[in-house]
């Protein structure tokens, strides 16, 4: 296509031959329904629709997460949007000819409200959806990842053309910093000031590059994984307006290696992209020339981190460096250098699309639009959830994510990976907002929010993420190489018994040097963790010190199992299941005998009686 | 030169010649080698070094900072137990010490007879249903300590 008319007119052709009327199954396709088997489900779709002759009368699409991974595989019958749940092969002809052909609901595949019990039938009622506002993440159930002429029929591509033809580089700077957007990879920085940065930034030959970091390495986060693979273009179109307004025309996505989907769904649109002439030379006609490449990431967390992803990108170690110059001055090959995430492009073609005014009324003072999190842990609902700005943690936790399984109570939400803290019950209604959660002593992060119970143990959560960011860093600088491996050493030592009285000190002065003498931030918000966790949960750290005592009962060293003797009926699960015969039965109807010496705390027996008569203390 | 020195620079150099022998591209050219042998033989990374002018020592402080790159073979069948955060509060250590004592080996390390490789990945994205345990890239959901044995014997 060369020209705005020619983009506008395979829109319209697109659309003709579109009949709205016409019933189409969507088979959610995201990585949690892959993990379930949606393949075979849709596979088994698109024969019976076959057998049942009905190839002309019904369409059938895979698409990207819809982001209700705990009820998958998910199907979602449009245009009425009626939504069935865990659906298996078998349940296949059911909603073929119960649903498509008469009409009918299939009753028992329709998501069950637990506080109501009952039954809903359509995809925007259920409870989970209600106060989501999905302005990102809800193409992803319209379309298919692969299919370009898909997210042109949603509007794909128009947002390209406006800043095109219609706004000059300077004016689609102007949009984006009235719009308030600020950086979703956790930094919160303001994008557009990034981007007039990095157009102001001299460069000698007048190279410049824009970046997309898909490097998503926080543990328990999959938000960026899920935009990439269910809706790539969204975030290529974001790409492309970001490079004319910085007047780039080199561009990179890094992407993590073990995102293969996400690697394919996005080489893919690349390709179909410079086929229909919005990417590459002379982009509609305009003149523009833009190109992206797409890198894979070798599997480092701190390559997330910019300037370590420029060093990756160059073909060398992903060690970050000293930013006394900024990237957008200096960045990849020392060009000014604009790297923004996949989330944060992703909302650039609404902003141009719909303007900064209409933008900046959703969310809160300081922090504007919508946030995708990833909702996992212990919490009934996982899944990914985008939300408005401004939304309380207690609304996220229990309206969205339907509270805490099990009957079990709440005891902490983690949000910003390894870089974040825990934030206890007794702040739940805490807007999310950048600044209220930096206050808090988390940060917003990328947006992992991982949900813990009382059954879990704090001081086992910030050793947990220290061993992580300790394998993580790159060990350029010392204070995180050494100042970590130290804070988790004494952590170590604490969950084993082996606290003493100054360890909590300690900890707190080890933290303050690497805020302040980190190179980058990996290191400088490692001790968010632990520091978080000693201001809300002072007592579990006292009780592992003083004590020696787990009271979550994780902490190996500090525990021991038991028989409950009028629990235990003898069954001898248990007794066949240890790995070093420590349980000896003693006939029937009696209790099994638990022999401490050879007890090696591997949790065996307690996972599989189901009686409930092993006892951890 | 010998016929296996031939075969790996005809492997190799298709692999440079994918990426246009651009020095930039060397993590994702290590990687289709290690997709191509499994890991990094040594003589791989020489003729990458020497093909595309990087310093050896570039090319192994590369191949070694990667957390995805191995430079000893790997077992037929890799596990991946997933340390995720969702995973770990659902108690993945435990399902990883379970692995560790079946196989007799530590993370990151191979079984003798080359059959499993025990590897450790922090969030596949499949949060829903962990604990997580990836063997050969099949995702197997809600793992606990009892399924260990079963997963292993069905890749015997």
């Amino acid at each position: 296509m060369s020209s705005l008319e020619e983009l506008e007119g395979l829109r319209k052709s697109i659309l003709e031959k579109i009949d709205p009327k016409k019933p189409c199954i969507t088979v959610c396709g995201g990585t949690g329904c892959h993990a379930y088997g949606c393949e075979r489900v849709a596979a088994a779709f698109e024969q019976e629709i076959e057998k049942q002759g009905l190839t002309a009368k019904v369409d059938m699409k895979t698409t990207g997460c819809h982001g209700f991974c705990e009820q998958g595989p998910l199907v979602v019958i449009k245009p009425a949007n009626i939504f069935y749940r865990r659906v298996k092969v078998d349940d296949v002809p059911d909603i073929i000819s119960e649903t498509i052909v008469k009409g009918n609901v299939v009753d028992r595949l329709l998501y069950t409200d637990p506080d109501t019990g009952e039954k809903i039938t359509y995809e925007h009622e259920v409870p989970f959806y209600k106060k989501q506002n999905r302005l990102i993440f809800g193409n992803n159930g319209l379309i298919e990842p692969t299919s370009i002429e898909d997210y042109i029929a949603v509007g794909g591509y128009a947002a390209l053309g406006k800043a095109l033809f219609k706004m000059s580089p300077e004016e689609i700077i102007k949009e984006v910093k009235n719009a308030g957007l600020r950086g979703r990879g956790g930094g919160g920085f303001p994008t557009g000031d990034k981007w007039e940065s990095c157009r102001n930034a001299p460069s000698d030959d007048g190279i410049r590059y824009v970046i997309c970091n898909a490097d998503e390495g926080d543990p328990g986060a999959y938000m960026d994984r899920s935009v990439m693979e269910g809706n790539p273009h969204s975030v290529l179109e974001g790409m492309i307006i970001g490079a004319f307004a910085v007047g780039s025309h080199e561009g990179y996505v890094y992407v993590r290696n073990e995102y293969p989907l996400a690697v394919k769904n996005t080489a893919l649109a690349v390709k179909q992209a410079e086929e229909c002439g919005l990417l590459g030379k002379n982009i509609l006609g305009t003149g523009f020339d833009f190109n992206v490449r797409i890198n894979r990431g070798g599997g480092a967390f701190v390559c997330g981190e910019s300037t370590a992803l420029m060093a990756s990108l160059e073909g060398k170690v992903g060690e970050p460096r000293a930013k006394y110059v900024h990237t957008v001055e200096k960045g990849l090959w020392e060009r000014p250098t604009d790297l923004n995430n996949v989330e944060t492009w992703a909302n650039v073609p609404l902003i141009i699309n719909k303007g900064a005014d209409w933008y900046a009324q959703i969310g809160t003072e300081g922090s504007k639009g919508t946030k995708i999190f990833s909702l996992v842990g212990k919490i009934n609902n996982t899944g990914l959830v985008e939300v408005p700005m401004g939304i309380t943690l207690r609304e996220i936790i229990y309206d969205i994510g339907g509270g805490i399984p099990g009957g079990k109570k709440f005891k902490a939400v983690q949000t910003g990976g390894p870089s974040g803290g825990c934030i206890p019950e007794s702040i739940l209604d805490l807007a999310v907002d950048f600044d209220e959660l930096s206050k808090a002593g988390s940060m917003m992060g990328s947006g992992g929010m991982i949900v813990m119970d009382e059954d879990n143990c704090m001081v086992d959560i910030a050793k947990y993420f220290l061993t992580f960011l300790e394998g993580e860093s790159c060990g350029k600088c010392l204070p995180c190489r050494e100042g970590i491996k130290r804070m988790r050493e004494i952590l170590t030592d604490i969950t084993e018994g082996r606290g003493r009285e100054g360890d909590i000190e300690l900890l707190e002065e080890l933290a303050d040097t690497l805020v302040d003498c980190s190179l980058c931030a990996l290191g400088s918000t490692a001790a968010n963790p632990v520091l978080s966790t000693i201001k809300y949960f002072r007592d579990e750290y006292e009780a592992h010190i003083k004590e020696k005592r787990c009271p979550a009962g994780i902490c190996k060293e500090l525990i021991t199992y038991t028989i409950d003797e009028e629990k235990c009926p003898g069954c001898g699960l248990c007794v066949k299941a240890c790995p070093t015969e420590a349980i000896t039965s003693m006939g029937k109807k009696k209790p099994v005998v638990l022999d401490q010496e050879k007890c090696i705390k591997c949790g065996t027996c307690y996972s599989v009686c189901k009686l409930d008569a092993i006892k951890v203390k | 030169m010998t016929g296996k020195a031939k075969q790996v620079g005809k492997k190799v150099g298709a692999i440079l010649d994918s990426y246009q022998r651009d020095k930039a591209m060397l993590v994702s050219i290590l990687q289709d080698i290690q997709a191509e042998y499994n890991y990094l033989p040594g003589e791989t990374l020489l003729e990458v070094s020497k093909e595309l002018g990087v310093p050896l020592s570039q090319v192994y402080s590369v191949a070694t900072f990667f957390k995805a790159f191995s430079l000893t073979p790997r077992g037929r069948h890799i596990i991946n137990v997933c340390l995720g955060t969702a995973c770990h509060v659902r108690g993945a250590a435990r399902i990883l010490e379970t692995f560790e004592r079946e196989l007799d080996i530590n993370r990151g390390a191979t079984t003798k007879d080359l059959n499993y490789t025990l590897e450790t990945v922090n969030c596949v994205g499949a949060c829903a249903l962990g604990p997580m345990v990836i063997v050969d890239g099949e995702y197997l959901g809600e793992m606990n300590i009892e399924k260990v044995k079963p997963v292993l014997e069905s890749y015997d």
